[in-house]
């Protein structure tokens, strides 16, 4: 079976670009790219705020279930043309991630499919390889939750 | 099961990256690594033998007790890594499909 997300990326650059074909037509894709309320419930987290035009910035910040803040990200639209691209930053707050530039492209496939193609640029070599790793260090954190829990029962 | 197994085929399965997940932090007994785990416990011997297979975890003695731990030269490559990370994506966007599905049909 052909994977519906790809993600390129070849060693020793300091780039990726990740493929996604949706089955959802360009305009709603996009919605979920734009509208706050959208971007909350697929993202997962809460939009401080999202201005959705050139020079519009942006804030997410996400809580863990004891409402502590685990993360925030920040960043600029340099440009947004509806159902075709947006150009923007992303900084994840606390981290020594650096600053992403991101470019999406928003393309109709059929009246009710559509695709995506992702460009992220890192800083670094480095740092491209450090986010890439980030869902193991995440999934290191819930390995440590579980854990606790485990050791929290025998208690 | 002489054969020496892929890697891309050891990662594949969400047990066995969890299972890397886990060691990665800290050798642990086969016991402990089960424990973690609704699987049943020979399900996990599996997969730990899997992993072992094909390099990705070592078995040390220790005592009476076997530990596993990661074989951190094995995991460096951009390849062994980046499937974690498309998990995360796909997943991301099944949500956002399903998000924006919903919405398109309540309207």
């Amino acid at each position: 079976m052909e994977q519906k997300t790809k993600v390129h990326a070849e060693d020793g650059k300091q780039e990726i670009t990740i493929t996604r074909d949706f089955d959802l037509p360009v305009d709603l894709l996009f919605k979920a790219y734009v509208e706050p309320e959208f971007i909350e419930q697929w993202m997962n987290t809460k939009v401080l705020k999202q201005e959705s035009k050139k020079y519009g910035s942006w804030e997410y910040e996400t809580r863990d279930p004891k409402g502590n803040v685990a993360f925030v990200a920040t960043g600029v639209i340099h440009e947004l043309i509806p159902d075709q691209k947006i150009t923007r930053t992303f900084e994840m707050g606390g981290t020594p991630f650096g600053v992403q530039l991101e470019l999406y492209y928003f393309e109709a496939v059929t009246e009710d499919t559509s695709r995506l193609r992702m460009h992220v640029i890192y800083e670094s070599v480095a740092q491209r390889d450090q986010v890439l790793k980030l869902p193991f260090a995440q999934g290191i954190n819930w390995a440590h939750n579980r854990i606790e829990e485990v050791l929290g029962k025998l208690k | 099961m002489n054969l020496r197994r892929d890697v891309f085929q050891a990662i594949a399965d969400p047990t066995r990256r969890a299972i890397l997940l886990l060691v990665a932090s800290q050798a642990m007994t086969a016991g402990a690594i089960a424990a973690n785990f609704d699987t049943a416990r020979p399900t996990v011997s599996k997969h730990l033998a899997i992993l072992t297979e094909c390099e990705l975890l070592q078995q040390e003695q220790n005592g009476r007790e076997i530990y596993y731990h990661i074989n951190a030269k094995n995991m460096k490559e951009v390849a062994d890594f980046i499937e974690p990370f498309r998990q995360m994506w796909d997943d991301r966007f099944n949500k956002l499909e399903a998000v924006m599905k919903n919405y398109k049909s309540k309207k």
